[in-house]
């Protein structure tokens, strides 16, 4: 495709960066992430025998924070009930709606550190989650965010964060805890994370994207493979081989499986969210009689 | 039952901005606002280069991405094609803003005018303190396409009660009418014309045809 570039100022049919969302918005996918995840992995933990209350508190912390950043985001907060009036299909009244029970059964799994409250909190912190992976996907604008392997990706890291903050979790309840068995959970989980990042890379590249959103992706490839998750993976196989210092060897192993995923959301909602673009189909017939190529500049990758 | 279309001859635009100005006028958009927009494109490389013109906005598309995320219910599609969206609903999240692929929506948060903090007469006459915070787009100028409903007259037809953008292009490349209607010059148009929308391969089914060759 030959080159095109457009000379209104301010105004280009070349992909540009999303200017709506900020870091509010970024916030509450990072931290509700984040939540919803370490509610999903306190199951498991309680049904390993770990004091998961810490887990728990933080989780829901989380959650609210995200929840409360939107919050500042929206031009209208005090209508923000209004977030409900639209379940048949709009992704954030579902992640709104999901949020009552998840705040609701999270307390009470607090409270009475029952496995039924744990379950139904750890069920509503895949609801959110998945609401939230869902609320990006459906935007068809941002190319990058509506591919279908976004998806698994905001799913994997949502988990591997939840894992890293489990094992940060850990060092804050009394002993004793499942070192070990939290060391897998972050090694398996960082692995799922790498798999599904570079998978959506590839797929990202293959389908075609944006450049800027291929450049600004390609540009953390190496620390979310090579540092956040091999870092991650090394420091959780010390803790799990019971090096001396293996709480805090877990602890690094989760601070890096959290922080990771932190920075590949802010990469993705803040960096790499170029829009759609808009495009000539076919170039109009005027002056020589014939038709020119369709015109799509600031896209990269297709294969 | 209608459903109202646009058709734009991209081998009549000239990039005048006519249609532009007229929609700021019509609508009063803030400073750096553009519900309407005409894109001035260089494509190719020399010496085989082409410059053309590309209006856009909103293109009402029949299968809107922006009112299926909306949570609220402020964004709605009608019968008849438009997609609308309730000021006192929209709570401003942006959510419709990210699923546009057609950069048409706009969030203003703070008041702006022209010249400064304070606005001039004829800003301060037309400011609308219900568009601060909320999402807004083109709307057809959806006030006088209601309004043929009680005139009896006939959008695309009438200048009345068609768009403001259509009734100031001056080379007479943007055409509005009703495609159900046979004997619609939309639909005329389309049948003697090769044309495309924009973006179709995301099943947005967008209401605004854009003419590149005769059949």
């Amino acid at each position: 495709m030959k080159s095109a570039r457009q000379k209104t100022a301010g105004k280009s049919i070349t992909p540009r960066q999303q200017q709506n969302w900020d870091w509010r918005a970024a916030s509450n996918f990072i931290c509700g992430g984040s939540g919803s995840g370490l509610l999903i992995l306190s199951l498991f933990a309680a049904a390993a025998g770990a004091d998961v209350r810490p887990a728990i508190v933080l989780a829901l912390v989380l959650v609210a924070t995200g929840l409360t950043c939107v919050w500042f985001e929206i031009g209208r907060p005090w209508r923000a009930l209004n977030v409900y009036r639209h379940i048949q299909t709009s992704w954030m009244t579902r992640e709104a709606v999901v949020a009552l029970p998840l705040f609701l059964c999270g307390a009470l799994a607090f409270y009475t550190q029952h496995i039924v409250w744990q379950a139904a909190s750890a069920v509503c912190g895949a609801a959110f989650l998945y609401s939230q992976a869902r609320i990006l996907v459906n935007n068809k604008g941002i190319p990058a965010w509506r591919h279908p392997r976004c998806l698994l990706l905001m799913a994997s890291t949502g988990l591997a964060e939840g894992a890293g903050f489990l094992a940060l979790a850990a060092t804050l309840a009394p002993p004793p805890q499942p070192v070990a068995t939290l060391a897998a959970a972050v090694i398996a989980l960082s692995v799922l994370r790498i798999v599904a990042w570079r998978a959506y890379l590839a797929a990202l590249r293959h389908d075609g994207a944006p450049s800027g959103s291929l450049k600004a992706l390609a540009g953390i490839d190496a620390r979310i493979v090579f540092g956040s998750g091999a870092g991650a993976i090394v420091f959780a196989a010390a803790a799990a081989a019971n090096l001396p210092g293996a709480v805090l060897w877990l602890a690094a192993a989760g601070a890096l499986a959290a922080g990771g995923g932190w920075m590949l959301k802010y990469t993705l909602i803040l960096r790499a969210a170029f829009n759609q673009g808009l495009a000539i189909g076919h170039l109009p017939v005027r002056g020589r009689g014939v038709s020119g190529p369709p015109v799509k500049p600031g896209w990269g990758g297709l294969g | 039952m209608s459903r109202y279309v646009m058709v734009i001859d991209l081998r009549r635009c000239v990039g005048c901005q006519t249609c532009t100005a007229a929609c700021k006028n019509a609508n009063a958009t803030p400073p750096g606002v553009q519900w309407r927009r005409v894109l001035d494109v260089e494509s190719g490389e020399f010496p085989d280069v082409r410059r053309s013109f590309l209006p856009v906005a909103c293109m009402h598309c029949e299968q809107p991405p922006c009112e299926e995320v909306c949570p609220t219910t402020a964004t709605k599609k009608r019968a008849d094609g438009l997609v609308t969206i309730d000021y006192d609903l929209c709570i401003g999240c942006a959510n419709c803003v990210m699923a546009c692929p057609y950069d048409a929506r706009s969030i203003v948060h703070e008041p702006q005018f022209a010249y400064g903090d304070q606005p001039i007469a004829s800003e301060a006459v037309r400011f609308d303190p219900e568009r601060i915070g909320v999402s807004m787009k083109c709307t057809f100028c959806v006030d006088r396409i209601d309004r043929a409903a009680e005139t009896g007259q006939v959008p695309g037809v009438d200048w009345e009660v068609t768009p403001a953008c259509v009734n100031s292009c001056i080379s007479g490349a943007m055409i509005f009418g009703d495609i159900e209607d046979p004997e619609s010059n939309v639909r005329k148009l389309l049948a003697e014309t090769q044309h495309f929308r924009m973006h179709e391969e995301l099943g947005t089914g967008p209401s605004v045809y854009y003419i590149w060759d005769q059949a």
